[in-house]
């Protein structure tokens, strides 16, 4: 896979078509985050259909389970499943695509949908690691309105108190949430002092939707010792098409089919742009 | 009067296991000495994970743990784990099948007098309505000490709830019936089924010492496994009776009474008491003057099964 920007086009079309297929979706998140994933599946985590029940294998719970569209997409794009299935079953009668992360599934480790889980269950996984002097990695990643939890800010202070270094935990800061701006809705910033406090070491990237960006925060994280990192990757929620992003709206949303002609167009244009 | 509470014994198991299996890790919430795991914490500090006052990270990292093969049991005041973490207990327990043994210490009305804050008289009901949730309340530190062994032996999520005192021995050192998952048939009579769990064990057979002075026969069980509850056994008892009593350190919904009298009604139709706390916070008191009020002891329990054969 040499152009994983121009694939991460090829993906988002991948999750759009699941969302109309299963009528239902979190787009907006999809896409803030899809290229988080990508970043940790193709090219920083040992994770594959082959090595599932290697002990040494790096461990990833998505904690914003919500996003299950994108996680999907690039769990078929590995080889977990076949995308076609995916995408015609997804949350239909019966399915075993539902709507949230299910280990019932190849390829996911934990079921999640609750907010506020993964870090605190990513924590144990670490301590595993740890207790069993076996060099895996540990990822999560939440979303921005999911900060709010309290439950985060309990797994925040074991982290920074058990200085978990194989443990990395993102944030897919697109600013908005259900209801409006995170802002607005609960006050965020400052993320990285918040963090900072607690003992962790914070990795600020500017475009988080940058393929080379994050995978450079991925490796400056794995070099880093005695503390766990934060990957702060300010986003755009909606990335890909100017229909969708910035809006709070699209939380939640099943394109029109007018909106889909528009949306896959601009993906188009985005994917030969990098080509 | 043996002075070894529950929560004791399930210490002295683990810490005897743990020489042989290195998997074994017990998590606390601040709760290491009333869960009277300092020794463990002590003597074993790398199998051991102290969260701090954190309900929700104690149930999430010991499903963390669990998922890469280690073999946790979350020790935590009852009132707090089966409530605070119910969300963690659901989800990251019971719904991703994770291998956790949830131990709710204190249960019941263990802290007395500290209020309904401290009191876990709804965990019976709260934990069993979660699909894959096992629900125990063993009724003495022997039988404790053989649940404990049986739960190491299998990978599936448990909750598991003790009382803060030394209980009266039910059972003999040695000498403990024990099927994983079945009751314990105490001893059998014709005229009344009494069907106890955890602490109310005891009082229940004392129960039937007091019925017997008085002619009249009873089946006393002891129905440790509240969930998978041991319908087979309830059948047979009731069956066997004229009528059922329950008893339990439970609020009166949800609890074994409920179990109970749902198999009961669908099986074998016959009257059923269900004896429990109150539906209100219970009056203060050490838990032995609560249990004395409300007549959850031997005299209160064969009162109303004499009360209850009459009426028949």
């Amino acid at each position: 896979m040499d152009n994983l920007t121009a694939f991460s086009y090829d993906l988002r079309k991948k999750v759009v078509e699941m969302i109309i297929e299963g009528k239902g979706g979190h787009i907006g998140g999809d896409m803030s985050v899809i290229d988080i994933l990508i970043t940790l599946y193709f090219k920083q985590m040992n994770i594959s259909p082959e090595n599932m029940d290697d002990p040494n294998r790096d461990r990833f719970v998505l904690s914003k389970g919500h996003s299950v569209e994108a996680y999907y997409a690039v769990l078929a794009a590995k080889g977990f499943f076949s995308m076609e299935d995916v995408i015609a079953n997804f949350s239909k009668f019966g399915s075993k695509y539902i709507g949230h992360p299910n280990n019932k599934l190849p390829g996911i480790e934990m079921n999640s949908g609750s907010l506020g889980h993964g870090l605190p269950v990513c924590i144990g996984m670490a301590l595993a690691g740890k207790m069993d002097t076996r060099d895996y990695r540990v990822y999560t990643v939440m979303g921005d309105g999911e900060l709010a939890e309290g439950s985060v800010w309990e797994g925040a202070m074991a982290a920074g108190h058990y200085k978990l270094d194989n443990l990395c935990a993102v944030i897919d800061r697109n600013r908005l949430q259900i209801s409006g701006s995170t802002e607005d809705v609960m006050h965020h910033d400052s993320q990285i002092e918040r963090w900072q406090s607690f003992g962790w070491h914070v990795i600020d990237v500017k475009n988080g939707n940058s393929i080379d960006e994050l995978d450079a925060a991925f490796n400056e994280a794995k070099a880093t010792k005695g503390q766990p990192s934060l990957v702060l990757a300010n986003t755009v929620k909606g990335c890909g098409s100017k229909v969708m992003e910035n809006v709070a709206s699209w939380h939640h949303h099943v394109p029109t089919e007018e909106e889909a002609k528009q949306i896959f167009a601009d993906f188009e244009e985005r994917r030969e742009a990098c080509i | 009067m043996n002075k070894i509470p529950n929560r004791q014994a399930i210490c002295e198991v683990l810490m005897d296991k743990v020489k042989t299996d290195k998997d074994i890790v017990v998590l606390c919430s601040d709760s290491r000495g009333s869960a009277s795991m300092t020794p463990f914490a002590n003597e074993y500090p790398d199998n051991f994970v102290e969260v701090g006052i954190a309900e929700q990270n104690l149930v999430s990292i010991s499903a963390g743990l669990a998922k890469c093969g280690k073999k946790p049991f979350a020790a935590s005041p009852a009132c707090f784990l089966s409530t605070r973490s119910y969300e963690q207990a659901k989800v990251d327990c019971a719904y991703s099948n994770t291998n956790v043994t949830l131990i709710g210490i204190s249960g019941g009305i263990s802290y007395g007098a500290l209020g309904m804050s401290h009191h876990s008289a709804q965990d019976i009901a709260a934990m069993s309505a979660i699909p894959n949730m096992r629900v125990y309340l063993p009724s003495d530190r022997f039988q404790t000490a053989c649940l404990i062994e049986n739960l190491l032996q299998d990978e599936k999520p448990a909750y598991l709830r003790v009382g803060r005192n030394p209980v009266e021995d039910v059972y003999k050192e040695g000498n403990v019936p024990f099927e994983m998952d079945k009751a314990t048939v105490l001893c059998e009579g014709t005229d009344v089924a009494i069907i106890a769990c955890g602490e109310m064990v005891k009082p229940s057979l004392d129960a039937a010492k007091l019925l017997k002075e008085q002619c009249i026969s009873a089946t006393v069980i002891d129905m440790y496994c509240v969930k998978p509850l041991d319908k087979d056994a309830v059948i047979k008892a009731a069956q066997n009776a004229k009528a059922v009593i329950t008893v339990e350190e439970h609020a009166p919904f949800g609890g074994l009474g409920s179990m109970v009298s749902q198999v009961v009604a669908a099986e074998c139709p016959k009257r059923v008491i269900n004896m429990t706390l109150p539906d209100a916070p219970v009056i203060t008191g050490t838990s032995k003057e609560v249990f004395d009020y409300y007549g959850l002891n031997a005299k209160g329990i064969a009162d109303k099964a004499v009360e209850l054969v009459k009426n028949v």
